[in-house]
């Protein structure tokens, strides 16, 4: 893996920044320097993951565009939250056309930047997993297909969060959403639905595939800054918890981030041309029910009248997981 | 120089000429020999920076044009009929962010039924969109229009349809003549946009805009439509200057001076009409055309000049709107809002129903013409279908019935 992760066990923490930390392992939001991409006002909840994950995404894309950096965006609460017009929180070049356009946007300002011979111009797109996974999959799909010079950047905080917390093709079984109640003999979402983008992301054979979580932000940058780098197709996709709907604690997002890696549930790993290349190993997995039970989405599995089998089969995606992307150490 | 050419062709090169920046394509029937002839010149090099994509939707297709835009470059696709309404989303999102875009309609009809022939549904469905909507005569005007169209959205920051009748225009083989480029170069200057997403000078598009402005923006939009009248009408006078023959303008007439009856219409009908025209004027009747080139903004004052003298006027329509009658004849009907002009709406050519002279010369020795009425209809055929569903047959198939139907009128809801 790119970023060594380094724990201070004397706060334990992981605090990316620490000025304890060589200044080449200290993150790019720890110098005073940083572009501020998405600057403080903005409207999202307390301890919003996608705000997190999108400063430190934004601020390292920035950093390593040399500032010439253009990003589009769907809707989605990133959006609602960052631009209540005449305000806005953007402090970079930035544009919101539709909900399930935001790469082909992207891919027509990478057209127009190469027909002007300004290949410095680098171009990000970014939306939820709604704007993905769902909405804006075939647009996301013809980028990939034509290996257009842009980086995708999903933040994945796994239903539509915007529109009051809806069922996506990201939301993960038995988690409960708004249309998908917590009641009847399977409460929750389904188990066997959903999609992962990283791994159709994959099949397309483009240069960099990268998941990232907020709880490792050093390493969020890292990939930022390799993906940046590159040129062709890129797609990062970053886990950003939601308290609201989650329901779980605004202080515990980088906690429950941690835990969604560290059960296998959000393996974290790089791949190149549709080959994975590196992946975060994890030592000792922590049972799947040390991070659902931070969340009230799951809260019906731990009820006292709860099928014992949805947790077990959760156990099963977090260790398919860490045998599929060979994560133990 | 004249050259003998199929339009879509012509509309190719002419659109080449206009050195776009970023052409995107999606194929779909009567449009595709557009694209099709952009590609090639652009990968035979003929046209310089300029990126020509290939997309996967027609949503992917504006979308892709309306960055681009954003980014300052000028931006190029084509479309028709379902592909249109599969970017509806991003024909009003192109207008709202006033992106100078110029889309070619090669105007085909709605299903279902599925159809691929020629009508006026597409574009009409987006007429409310903000979009400026010109409507091509003839080959050469298919053409020329192009180059219009890119001053024209470029100095009104509106984005612009060039709607050219499918098959009818877009397949036939006319002699054309296609400008010089240094001519074109001349007419149109390098785009210069008024805001773009540009890392030096960072802007946010595309916010968030509440109930406390979003009144505001839109009345903006409005005013702007109506100020780009005088443009649309100076530019098409510009364009014969430069050129030499006449294109765009707001609107067109022929005999419709004095004359008694005058014929709406919009598109390449009006050849048609024209010539049906001149056989009736031999035989002494008073008949003109009033030719509707720039739909949206509607020319009301215009309109209203040519047709204040008329004693009846007949809206040659190209698409319905079921139970209502038809889109141009609402809008003329409010431009001669006062006056006792009878104004009868002849629904014709749905789907590719050709419009032949002998229907036309039939409709104009009418006495009377129904405030609705549908040329060539096939009313056994519909008689027996109703016959099967058990439906009361209808004495009349026209406005008759559809008052019947519609009490209280539409307008009182």
């Amino acid at each position: 893996m790119p970023a060594q992760f380094v724990k201070f066990y004397q706060t334990g923490t992981f605090t990316a920044g620490n000025r304890l930390l060589t200044i080449e392992d200290r993150s790019v939001q720890s110098n005073p320097t940083r572009s501020n991409a998405l600057t403080s006002g903005h409207r999202a909840c307390r301890g919003c993951g996608e705000a997190l994950g999108a400063r430190y995404a934004l601020d390292a894309a920035m950093k390593a565009a040399g500032g010439k950096l253009i990003v589009s965006n769907a809707t989605g609460c990133l959006e609602v939250f960052s631009t209540p017009f005449p305000e806005t929180s953007w402090r970079i070049a930035w544009m919101h056309s539709l909900f399930g356009n935001s790469a082909a946007i992207a891919t027509g300002i990478a057209a127009a930047y190469k027909a002007k011979g300004r290949p410095d111009i680098r171009v990000v797109a970014q939306g939820g997993d709604g704007g993905t996974t769902d909405i804006g999959l075939g647009c996301l799909s013809g980028m990939f297909e034509r290996n257009d010079d842009v980086l995708y950047i999903c933040y994945d905080n796994e239903a539509y969060m915007n529109t009051g917390v809806q069922r996506s093709s990201a939301t993960p079984p038995a988690a409960r959403t708004a249309t998908t109640p917590a009641i009847g003999e399977h409460p929750g979402h389904e188990f066997g639905h959903g999609k992962s983008v990283p791994l159709i992301a994959m099949a397309h054979r483009i240069p960099y595939v990268a998941t990232a979580s907020v709880a490792e932000l050093r390493d969020l940058e890292f990939k930022v800054e390799k993906a940046i780098a590159i040129h062709g197709a890129r797609y990062i996709h970053i886990h950003v918890p939601c308290p609201l709907g989650w329901g779980s604690e605004p202080a515990d997002t980088i906690r429950v981030a941690r835990l969604a890696v560290e059960t296998g549930l959000f393996p974290l790993f790089e791949a190149e041309f549709g080959t994975v290349t590196e992946r975060m190993r994890i030592r000792r997995a922590t049972p799947v029910a040390e991070y659902l039970k931070l969340q009230r989405r799951f809260a019906h599995l731990f009820a006292a009248n709860a099928d014992p089998g949805s947790i077990a089969a959760i156990q099963k995606i977090a260790d398919r997981n860490i045998q599929d992307f060979g994560l133990s150490a | 120089m004249l050259k003998q050419v199929e339009t879509s062709r012509a509309v190719a090169e002419t659109v080449a000429l206009c050195r776009p920046e970023v052409v995107c394509a999606y194929p779909i029937t009567p449009q595709t020999h557009i694209v099709e002839g952009l590609a090639e010149i652009v990968k035979a090099g003929k046209l310089k920076n300029c990126e020509f994509i290939n997309v996967e939707s027609e949503f992917a297709a504006l979308s892709v044009a309306v960055g681009a835009s954003a980014a300052g470059a000028r931006a190029y696709t084509a479309t028709a009929s379902q592909g249109l309404l599969f970017m509806a989303e991003v024909v009003y999102n192109a207008s709202g962010l006033g992106l100078p875009i110029v889309m070619t309609i090669g105007n085909r009809a709605i299903g279902a039924p599925i159809n691929i022939w020629n009508d006026h549904s597409d574009s009409m469905s987006m007429r409310d969109s903000g979009w400026i909507q010109l409507h091509a005569e003839t080959a050469q005007e298919a053409a020329d229009l192009h180059i219009l169209a890119f001053r024209i959205a470029e100095q009104t920051s509106s984005p612009v349809m060039v709607c050219v009748d499918g098959f009818v225009l877009t397949h036939s083989y006319e002699p054309v003549d296609i400008p010089t480029q240094t001519d074109v170069d001349a007419f149109l200057p390098p785009f210069e946009p008024q805001q773009m997403l540009d890392p030096s000078e960072p802007i946010t598009i595309g916010a968030m805009v509440g109930p406390e402005a979003f009144m505001e923006v839109r009345y903006l939009q409005h005013d702007k439509l109506i100020r780009a009248l005088e443009v649309i009408a100076d530019l098409s006078g510009s364009f014969e200057e430069q050129f030499g023959r006449e294109c765009g303008s707001l609107v067109r007439q022929y005999h419709a001076s004095g004359a008694e009856t005058v014929i709406v219409t919009l598109g390449s009908v009006s050849g048609t009409v024209k010539d049906v025209i001149d056989e009736l004027r031999d035989k002494g009747a008073s008949i003109g055309l009033l030719n509707i080139c720039c739909y949206r903004p509607f020319p009301f004052s215009a309109v209203q000049r040519v047709l204040s003298s008329a004693r009846r006027v007949l809206v040659l329509e190209k698409s319905l709107a079921p139970a209502i009658g038809g889109p141009v004849s609402s809008d003329v009907r409010l431009a001669l809002a006062g006056a006792r002009t009878p104004i009868s709406t002849v629904v014709a050519g749905l789907g590719g129903r050709p419009i032949t002279k002998a229907s036309l010369r039939d409709l104009l020795a009418r006495e009377e013409v129904e405030e609705l009425t549908f040329l060539d209809l096939d009313r056994q055929a519909i008689e027996a279908h109703l016959k099967r569903q058990n439906h009361r047959p209808c004495t009349s198939f026209v406005s008759a019935a559809v008052r019947e139907e519609m009490n209280p009128c539409p307008h009182s809801l």
